[in-house]
């Protein structure tokens, strides 16, 4: 069987690796930032999130994307950024 | 010309003008610096005083680029600075400055096709000598690897086997294009990867295109990276859809599209492989896998490929002209689909009773009271549309009609009615609701002659600026 060379039909890349960032000590003092994806009913579960993070002494800051089919806007991630200590996201339902 | 150049001529003995000039050849190989390479075998020309070497392999005459022997290429050092085709004499004694060449031989004789330029040669040719063009990163497959099964192992296939995506095969898809194969066509998601037409190309050869189709694929992977149509949040639904692929216009017909009948089922190849091409683009570069960012709760048969064309009737604007476009240009559409629901109405003579039975079908895209969610595309078979052809109704009359008769009253559509949970807010149950936003139900023509079935074919449940618009590219050549 002679020699055969295939061209890659993909991204070319290799992923790069990121170490996560350690978890929190605490949530006391913290800024939270929780982002609503805009499903349906997504506030009342953020609701109780709320409440059980403030609860330990976590304030909550609340975004909301203008809807979940599309990434967050440049704009909304770069104010998440800049307020919050941590970000809790859902990704779906 | 002077002395002290050198001379190349390229021959093959097939050639009724090479074998003429045998003579003239060893005439110059006598007077100055000649070298021959021959295309078919080491036999001919028989020339004492010249390198004569047998290029049957034709790098040699690749290198050249040759397309006719015989060619005389004449230099002054290592620069080329003349060449001549096939045997006229004349031309031969001004580029060799020897003013009797060739005496005994006719003035002119045309050459023959060099053997380079046989089908499938060229590539070939290219290929070998580095692709030339071509950039993306090789794999060289151990000897005895199935190429085929090595393409599953990578990752590479939708589950269906796929065509070895060799250098040959990729330039050969390049011909079907005017486009740079560097040229950057949008980032694919969900990765955001920058697609190349050469990357189009690769997958377009391994979903079973060829070259012809690719500037149909190339437009559906511009569509599908136009922002409207949300490719990254369609890719990423639980829900059903996927990239529906509708070509209208006269390239369609050209590359022998199937609008007729089994429109939108299996056995033509441009219809099945060009939706596939584009599902493999999404796949391979941007990194769309089900399990990966395609959660989809069910998918559909159309994720492997959907895509038709339309069969355009003088009667009705096409599809092209509805969404903006000349009838004369070649158009992609893209929708989010879903399956297909047939609607069988075999009783209506009139444009009424049809119309309602198409609203009765679409009312139940996503569920009979979901409202301003979905899209839908409507394809009519030819004879349910000559219901409409014969009273005179156009294609906006019967949108129209349609949308009237889905306005739905709210109190059909509130949770809890009916016995079923689903719904809207008990407030909204005094308004009325149009089934579909403002744009969101489109007609195409497609189907065999025989049949009073149309399909109708429900989108994404998030639609308009919530989630996809269909959007249309014109086709490039």
């Amino acid at each position: 069987m002679s020699e055969t060379v295939l061209l890659d039909p993909g991204s070319e890349r290799d992923p790069s690796e990121r170490e996560p960032r350690g978890l929190p000590v605490g949530l006391a003092g913290k800024t939270v930032g929780l982002l609503d994806i805009s499903k349906p009913r997504g506030d009342v579960f953020l609701d109780e999130i709320a409440r059980l993070l403030e609860a330990e002494g976590a304030s909550v800051a609340r975004f909301r994307k203008p809807t979940f089919t599309r990434p967050a806007p440049t704009g909304l991630r770069q104010e998440i950024a800049e307020h919050c200590d941590l970000v809790l996201e859902g990704l779906a339902d | 010309m002077g002395a002290g150049n050198r001379y190349v001529v390229v021959t093959k003995q097939d050639c009724p003008t090479c074998r003429l000039i045998e003579p003239a050849l060893a005439e110059l190989a006598s007077r100055s610096s000649l070298k021959v390479l021959n295309q078919d075998g080491p036999d001919f020309p028989v020339l004492a005083a010249a390198e004569v070497v047998d290029d049957h392999e034709l790098d040699g005459s690749w290198e050249l680029n040759v397309e006719i022997v015989p060619t005389l290429v004449c230099y002054q050092g290592e620069q080329e600075i003349g060449r001549t085709e096939g045997w006229e004499r004349a031309a031969w004694r001004q580029l060799t400055g020897f003013d009797d060449l060739g005496e005994a031989l006719p003035a002119f004789r045309p050459g023959c096709g060099s053997l380079t330029q046989d089908p499938g040669i060229a590539v070939r040719l290219e290929a070998r000598h580095g692709g030339g063009r071509l950039t993306a990163r090789r794999l060289t497959l151990a000897s005895l690897e199935d190429a085929i099964e090595a393409c599953y192992e990578r990752g590479w296939s939708d589950g269906l086997p796929v065509v070895p995506p060799t250098p040959e095969r990729v330039l050969t898809m390049l011909s079907g294009t005017e486009r740079d194969p560097g040229e950057i066509l949008g980032d694919v998601p969900p990765d955001l990867v920058p697609v190349s037409v050469e990357k189009v190309a690769i997958n377009a050869v391994m979903a079973g295109c060829r070259p012809e189709y690719l500037p149909v694929v190339i437009a559906a992977v511009e569509a599908a990276l136009d922002e409207p149509f949300c490719m990254h949040g369609l890719l990423a639904t639980t829900y059903f859809s996927g990239p529906m692929v509708v070509v209208s216009g006269p390239m369609a017909r050209r590359i022998g599209m199937n609008a007729k009948g089994n429109a939108l089922g299996q056995g033509n190849r441009a219809n099945a492989t060009i939706g596939r091409a584009l599902q493999l683009v999404i796949r391979n570069v941007g990194g769309g896998r089900p399990g990966g960012v395609d959660r989809a709760t069910l998918g559909n048969p159309g994720k492997y490929t959907f895509c038709f064309a339309e069969d355009e009737d003088a009667a009705w604007t096409s599809l092209s002209e509805d969404r903006g476009f000349a009838r004369e240009q070649t158009t992609v559409t893209l929708f989010a689909a879903d399956g297909v629901q047939g609607i069988v109405d075999q009783k209506a003579r009139e444009p009424e009773p049809l119309c309602r039975s198409f609203a009765a079908g679409l009312r139940v895209v996503s569920h009979p009271k979901m409202v301003q969610a979905a899209d839908a595309f409507l394809v009519i078979s030819p004879e349910h549309a000559r219901v409409f052809h014969d009273a005179g109704w156009s294609k906006q009359q019967v949108t129209e009609r349609l949308h009237e008769l889905l306005l739905i009253d709210g109190s059909e559509l509130v949770a809890g009615a009916g016995g079923m949970a689903e719904g809207l807010p008990a407030k909204l149950g005094d308004r009325s609701f149009r089934k579909f936003r403002k744009g969101g139900l489109t007609l195409v023509r497609a189907g065999g002659g025989a049949g009073m079935f149309s399909a109708i074919i429900g989108g994404w449940g998030a639609s308009g600026e919530i989630g996809s618009s269909p959007v249309t590219k014109e086709v490039r050549s």
